[in-house]
């Protein structure tokens, strides 16, 4: 088994094929999309390769160490930061292949007018433990 | 009462109630269930019971009963069940061998047959199981509920592949993390407990090449957690009673000349556990099982190993003559790459590659190790 991060981008990828702000969407669709994710998510406990996800607010602090004896420095947002990550999805499956149609799955969400978003979802590997056999 | 004894008995109380009428999944439900109460109510220290595996039997099969009883859609099978004879003794006979083929059967994903073996053949909780594969316990309880709905309709009464349940052990013996349950030792007294029950020089050739490697443990990692390699480790550390044991064993099934690919690894292994020093390894050997290995298996990782056995035996140029016929793709191709040219003095390109290996490689410590090299070659060259 291997664990991968499905992260969700709001800025960093070419714009998705459905590509209209959610606040435009009709009210149902916004209602379509969420259950559309909680039954990804619902489909994945089921088949016994759900791990986590979670939502980001989309503003955050930049912290830095300040220096011996001085608190933290906090700054931003960067005008420069080009991505931002809204939130992501921890699965464990057999495969790389099986990854991919899951997140091929989850980019099919429907957006506006019902369509799928076609969204550019990251999909990358957790480093793994080393095994038990070297040679 | 010794937990792990009561594991031991797991997979042949289930088989007891598989026989008197139980379906599979009900049944290891009910061991399951019992061997939770056994463990709250006796915890360890007690004085032990006598016969732990007829008690086990007597608490699983009342478990049985109240879930038959309990689910009144099930009355038909439970007027069957109740019409068999009362239990009487246990068998000494343990067939739960079988329950080692229907965990592994092939239509179970490799996950999956790992956390059905684990819990049925096992005996470990769906939370232990979770934690060592770090995943919500809900959704390891889903893969093993699933799993169980795979093989409902697999009779129990026929012996399966062995090769199969061998790829299931050395899965969880590889790719184990260290929770509460240690999965390595997991995977040897599954492994131990098999070879008593089937007598086939691969089974034997598996467990050999488990406690050959198991007894480098203590050397393979130094107390920050970083790798340490082969030739780099304290071979005094290494458990010189595995050792003698697995090469035991591997001598006894080598000698019915019925050569597998887990007897040619285990050959392996032992002829560097033979070498007091990594100097004195011998290398021209190990090339030669490396080959037969190659005749028995066609994974590449095997080409990719034999390359730097013979980097070893024949010098470095020797070494990347035989990776040149190794595929790129075949993951630690660079890292092999980096080694071989390492020590044919080409230090700069060592060096690059080690990093380039780095940024390739699938776990967290085999990187950091990877980038001290690169890192020690650089601070040389500069």
């Amino acid at each position: 088994m291997a664990k991968y991060l499905l992260l969700k981008h709001y800025r960093g990828a070419p714009a998705s094929v459905n590509d209209v702000p959610m606040d435009r969407w009709a009210p149902e669709e916004i209602t379509a999309h969420i259950g559309y994710m909680n039954d990804f998510a619902d489909r994945l406990r089921e088949t016994g390769e759900y791990v986590d996800s979670q939502a980001l607010a989309p503003e955050g602090a930049w912290v830095q160490y300040g220096g011996e004896g001085r608190p933290p420095v906090t700054d931003g947002p960067f005008a420069e930061t080009k991505d931002l990550i809204a939130g992501w999805m921890v699965i464990d499956v057999d495969s790389y292949d099986r990854a991919v149609e899951l997140a091929g799955e989850l980019s099919a969400a429907p957006g506006a007018g019902g369509e799928p978003i076609h969204e550019w979802l990251e999909l990358r590997p957790f480093l793994t433990e080393p095994p038990t056999v070297t040679e | 009462m010794d937990e792990t004894v009561l594991r031991g008995i797991v997979p042949g109380v289930i088989t007891v109630l598989v026989r008197r009428g139980a379906d599979f999944a009900a049944a290891e439900d009910a061991v399951q269930e019992a061997l939770a109460e056994t463990v709250r109510e006796r915890p360890g220290g007690e004085e032990p019971v006598r016969d732990a595996k007829g008690w086990l039997i007597t608490v699983a099969w009342r478990k049985f009963l109240d879930a038959t009883r309990a689910d009144s859609a099930r009355r038909a099978r439970e007027e069957r069940v109740e019409g068999q004879p009362v239990p009487g003794p246990v068998p000494a006979a343990d067939d739960s061998l079988q329950l080692y083929f229907l965990c592994a059967h092939p239509s179970l994903t490799p996950a999956s047959a790992v956390a059905l073996t684990l819990r049925a053949v096992g005996g470990l909780t769906t939370r232990q199981i979770a934690e060592a594969y770090l995943v919500p316990e809900a959704t390891m309880a889903q893969r093993i509920s699933r799993a169980k709905r795979t093989v409902a309709g697999v009779r129990l009464d026929r012996p399966g592949e062995v090769a199969t349940v061998l790829r299931v052990l050395y899965l969880v013996f590889n790719e184990g993390y260290s929770g509460e349950v240690d999965l390595v030792a997991e995977a040897i007294r599954l492994t131990r407990q098999l070879a008593a029950r089937v007598d086939h020089p691969e089974v034997a050739g598996l467990l050999a090449l488990m406690l050959l490697h198991h007894a480098r443990r203590p050397a393979r990692t130094a107390p920050d957690g970083s790798l340490v390699p082969l030739a780099e480790q304290d071979r005094s550390r290494w458990d010189t009673g595995a050792i003698a044991e697995g090469v035991r064993i591997l001598q006894a099934a080598l000698a019915r000349d019925r050569l597998g690919e887990y007897q040619a690894q285990a050959a392996i292994a032992a002829l560097h556990a033979d070498a007091p020093r990594a100097e004195e390894t011998d290398w021209p050997q190990i090339v030669e099982w490396y080959d037969e290995l190659a005749r028995l298996t066609d994974n590449p990782v095997v080409r990719l190993n034999r390359a730097v056995a013979v980097g070893e035996a024949d010098g470095p140029r020797a070494g990347l003559a035989a990776l040149a016929e190794v595929d790129e793709s075949v993951p630690r191709h660079t890292a092999v790459a980096a080694h071989l040219h390492e020590r044919d003095g080409d230090l700069a390109k060592a060096a690059r590659l080690y990093a380039e290996a780095a940024h390739q490689a699938s776990g967290l410590a085999e990187r950091d190790h990877l980038t001290r090299r690169a890192a020690r070659l650089n601070a040389r060259l500069r």
